[in-house]
């Protein structure tokens, strides 16, 4: 198993006592798989994604990546956060290339090497802009690039798409799978959003809340996804037994009610 | 609303009140340029009249308040004696080393109480104990230990302003948004990286602010201390010249005082402009 997560238990001490927000998690996931850890707020699936990061440590249980043991942030584990979390006081080139810097990658290489995934995520043309001049999918695209430049084992995205309009956040969408196509890379992300979930992944965790457990494992098999396959029927099955799943377990839900 | 549910209207209590357009009192809005000039012109025009036309005008004593005239005269003769560039200078030289100093030993000192709880914990509760001992009633411990030289006067323009300034500039770090650092640790960042390779660029420009504001406060301090044992220097000319009542000469030292604390407050802002432009809030 390429990503391992073995009898996770997280709690946070508060003035009322013990918080358990993940309980008795276990999941595993295969190389070059894209999977999805769905669920409402409360459901822990932040906490979960920063125990993978290292960000955070676990009360009880372990994370492993490739058979090692996770104990902190690391770049061999990629994140794109919700939030963006460029540098703005440096280019889209030099951002991209940031990470490659920290490790002391020698200049032309690390420049080669930002220039090709800028080029990746359709960016070539804005590598000398700031930050602070790009529309919000643009700066998931460079936060994309810029994680993806350390040649990762695994992507980790946190609700990368959560802070983008629709229509940016639907292109983003197919960016993404194509990206995934193309790469082959194994891709963690957490979300709250169904039919993202359902038109990314190939395994959809649902998680539960309060504690967050993995209620449900569900395997999606949709034939060739492009655009359209929103449309489709099989496509709306899996949309509505997840909501219906979400709803079942008592988890406010994000979507209505 | 159901017709069994009518209400009385709320609208015979409603005073609707109209906001007439004003161009000189628009609420959080900008002015126009040409009024904008013309107000700035008239801040600094008409004080000057008013003084002109007060001391043409009026029978005051030039002892108690001397005409424009007379202190461009002042001005004139402390040129033409040199006394005025010496005593600039002097002055300069004094806020100059004392406020390096400050920001020597301020911005690491700050970054570092900002970054680490731990450090701030140690420093904080004396920073802000010192901060509020006034610089001045440090003079006579100043004179002892230093002596009547340069030294105490440099000392107190730092001691009048480190603090502040290491204070304030710890509270910029709280502004780095934790994402930001996460990021770093997880592209491969130590601690050292993020000290020097986030942090203190995204606080640069609180840095140069603070030490815009502070470099004020470093200013005022300079006439306090020529008051240690000063030969020259703007704050010792405008105590001599009170002793004699040259009133004249009392008001070419704080005109020119004052024009270069907007000289520096200008300058700052320059290079605030010029080294962040990222931080600006327009694209």
């Amino acid at each position: 198993m390429f990503l391992e997560i073995h009898q996770l238990h997280k709690h946070f001490e508060t003035a009322q006592g013990p918080l358990v927000v993940l309980q008795d998690i276990n999941l595993g996931v295969q190389q070059g798989e894209f999977v999805c850890a769905l669920g409402a707020s409360g459901s822990g699936k932040s906490t979960l994604l920063r125990q993978i990061a290292g960000l955070d440590q676990p009360t009880a249980g372990q994370v492993r990546l490739q058979g090692r043991l996770v104990r902190g942030p690391g770049p061999d584990r990629g994140m794109v956060f919700q939030h963006y979390t460029l540098y703005p006081w440096m280019t889209v080139q030099q951002n991209t290339e940031f990470g490659l810097k920290l490790q002391g990658v020698p200049k032309t290489i690390r420049r080669e090497q930002a220039s090709y995934f800028l080029k990746v995520v359709g960016l070539t043309a804005y590598a000398h802009l700031l930050p602070k001049q790009l529309s919000g999918g643009m700066k998931q695209r460079v936060a994309i690039a810029r994680a993806l430049a350390s040649e990762p084992k695994v992507l980790l995205l946190d609700e990368p798409f959560g802070a983008l309009d629709i229509h940016t956040r639907e292109a983003m969408h197919e960016f993404m799978l194509d990206l995934w196509q193309n790469t082959g890379l194994t891709i963690f992300m957490i979300t709250h959003d169904v039919e993202e979930a359902v038109f990314l992944a190939n395994r959809i965790f649902a998680l539960g809340s309060r504690p967050g457990t993995v209620r449900q494992v569900i395997t999606v098999n949709l034939p060739h996804r492009h655009r359209g396959i929103k449309r489709h029927a099989s496509f709306h099955d899996y949309r509505d037994e997840l909501m219906d799943l979400l709803r079942q377990h008592g988890q406010e839900a994000l979507v209505g009610l | 609303m159901s017709p069994a549910e009518s209400r009385p209207s709320i609208q015979p209590y409603l005073k609707p009140q109209t906001v007439t357009p004003s161009l000189f009192w628009r609420l959080a809005e900008d002015i126009p340029k040409p009024l904008q000039t013309a107000l700035i012109g008239a801040s600094l025009l008409l004080p000057l009249l008013l003084w002109w036309l007060v001391t043409t005008l009026g029978n005051i004593d030039p002892k108690f308040l001397p005409s424009p005239a007379q202190v461009i005269g002042a001005f004139g003769r402390l040129w033409s004696t040199g006394e005025l560039i010496q005593d600039t200078v002097a002055s300069l030289g004094r806020v100059g080393l004392g406020f390096a100093l400050t920001i020597l030993l301020s911005v690491p000192v700050g970054v570092l109480m900002g970054s680490f709880a731990s450090l701030r914990a140690l420093l904080e509760p004396l920073f802000a104990l010192m901060r509020y001992m006034p610089a001045p009633a440090f003079i006579p411990l100043l004179i002892l230990y230093l002596g009547i030289g340069e030294e105490p006067k440099i000392a107190l323009i730092f001691l009048g302003t480190f603090f502040f300034n290491a204070l304030m500039v710890m509270d910029t770090v709280k502004f780095v948004p934790k994402d930001l650092i996460e990021a770093t640790y997880m592209l491969g960042g130590t601690r050292w990286a993020i000290l020097t390779r986030v942090i203190l660029p995204h606080i640069l420009p609180g840095i140069i602010d603070a030490c815009r504001i502070n470099l004020a406060a470093a200013w005022q301090l300079v006439i306090v201390s020529e008051l240690i044992a000063a030969n020259e220097g703007l704050g010792r000319r405008i105590s001599v010249a009170g002793r004699f009542l040259r009133t004249d000469e009392i008001f070419v030292g704080l005109i020119v005082i004052g024009v270069f604390g907007v000289l520096f407050d200008l300058l700052f802002q320059y290079l605030l402009r010029v080294s962040c432009q990222w931080a600006s809030q327009k694209t």
